[in-house]
């Protein structure tokens, strides 16, 4: 039985949260897996992901990985990683397809033609390292207010039930980039990729005990 | 809000980080893996690891070094030089790169882009274009070091590459490049005002207020210098600090 099991369903190269999530938890065994049966057996589970929803979508359940998602996501810490977070919720402009539905909600894009205050334009994707304003959870333990992640994204999650929203960043108004209920926590940033403040919450999640 | 990236760049050569002026005077700078960590503990936010590997017999050493410096280095990591097939992405992702940088290949091969962008995402494609001045207002794209001219315009290039799936621009003076004299800033303005995907500006970072004319006047979503960190001249740390005394958002 792993402990930590990183969900791999073809969608781009996962070497980068292995690595981190090996660095927060060196004792820990860290699998990256295509295998519906190392998911449901391992303690928690991450769940990545990176490129188009749909196919994303299309790859997961052309391995068959959907139901151990589902299941994982219900029944064990979860951690949802960029696309992954977005593949929770019912729909996605992105391709017009739906998601796993696991939260009530919609992936939406960035608005076109973006200004900040200064009346610059904003770039799409939204790239690069942005403030996030949290809510009190234990994942956001010793991560300073307003600590900066990256981001690379075109897409963000509008939750219907806002109780589910854990953090915010402005793109130039707020978006949802965390969100979490239960054993499930997702972020729209890459952890993995984040510095110091994405190791603390890698280290927060390994070491979160929900149930 | 989003910060303005500042991006060391690292030129590897035969395990070694270089710093020449226009591709010639090649000078050591140091390990490669050694020169990222001490970036990373600077804040640089993202660093880039160009191959600049003339025989393709030493090709793998820029494979060990990005495995070595994934293993330590928790920011974006971009490696470019000689991608020439989608074989070449995959191999720089697996290795640990989170970005590949392609250049050439994208002048002889556009459909390269468009491919392995439609296979690995956006998020991992950057167009890395070498510019230079062919009239007032006009840059032309040159390939191979900047040897070679193309006859094609920078700015329908990159709105070109922007179209085919390149998730961001490194456009690269090579009129400035080596010079210290500041970026071209109405090049990176031209290109980075057409463009919806962010534009990294490069070539001829000579100071701190280089950096800071670049996004101010020349509207980059992020900037890339080398000699001025690699020789100790500042570290990643003044820069931001320069740039946010004028107002401008960075990581601290």
């Amino acid at each position: 039985m792993v402990d930590i099991a990183i969900v791999d369903y073809g969608m781009g190269n996962l070497r980068s949260v292995y690595q981190a999530v090996h660095k927060v938890a060196p004792a820990a065994e860290v699998c990256v897996t295509e295998d519906a049966k190392v998911i449901a057996n391992a303690q928690r589970v991450i769940f990545p992901g990176q490129g188009a929803m749909p196919d994303c979508m299309r790859e997961l359940d052309a391995r068959g990985l959907r139901q151990a998602v589902l299941d994982a996501a219900h029944n064990k810490p979860f951690l949802g990683i960029c696309i992954g977070l977005q593949m929770l919720f019912e729909h996605s402009a992105e391709g017009d397809v739906p998601g796993l539905g696991i939260l009530k909600g919609d992936v939406i894009r960035f608005a076109p033609e973006l200004k900040d205050a200064q009346g610059n334009k904003l770039k799409v994707p939204h790239m690069g390292w942005n403030q996030v304003r949290h809510a009190d959870h234990l994942l956001w333990q010793g991560i300073a207010q307003d600590a900066r992640f990256y981001y690379v994204h075109s897409y963000y999650v509008k939750p219907r039930d806002t109780d589910l929203t854990q953090a915010t960043s402005d793109y130039p108004t707020p978006f949802v980039s965390a969100v979490g209920r239960d054993n499930l926590f997702a972020v729209q940033f890459h952890p993995e990729k984040s510095a110091a403040a994405g190791l603390r919450l890698l280290h927060n999640f390994v070491n979160w005990n929900p149930l | 809000m989003l910060a303005k990236r500042i991006i060391p760049c690292l030129d590897v050569t035969a395990g070694r980080v270089v710093k020449g002026v226009s591709f010639v005077e090649l000078r050591d700078a140091g390990d490669p893996v050694e020169i990222a960590k001490r970036y990373d503990e600077q804040g640089a936010d993202e660093l880039t690891f160009l191959d600049i590997t003339a025989s393709s017999d030493d090709r793998g050493i820029i494979f060990r070094i990005i495995e070595q410096v994934a293993e330590q280095v928790f920011i974006p990591l971009t490696v470019g030089g000689g991608v020439r097939e989608v074989q070449d992405v995959r191999n720089l992702l697996n290795a640990g790169a989170d970005k590949v940088s392609i250049n050439t290949s994208a002048v002889t091969n556009p459909q390269l882009v468009a491919d392995a962008a439609a296979r690995y995402g956006s998020q991992c494609i950057v167009v890395a274009i070498d510019a230079k001045q062919v009239a007032p207002g006009k840059w032309e794209v040159f390939t191979h070091g900047g040897r070679k001219a193309t006859g094609l315009d920078v700015i329908d290039w990159a709105q070109k590459m922007q179209k085919l799936g390149a998730g961001e621009i490194l456009l690269t003076s090579m009129d400035k490049d080596g010079q210290k004299s500041g970026f071209d800033l109405a090049l990176t303005r031209a290109v980075t005002d057409v463009l919806e995907i962010p534009l990294i500006a490069s070539g001829g970072v000579g100071n701190l207020q280089h950096l800071a004319d670049g996004v101010k006047q020349g509207g980059a979503d992020a900037v890339l210098a080398a000699s001025i960190f690699h020789f100790g001249e500042f570290t990643v740390q003044q820069a931001k600090q320069h740039m946010a005394k004028q107002g401008i958002e960075v990581r601290l």
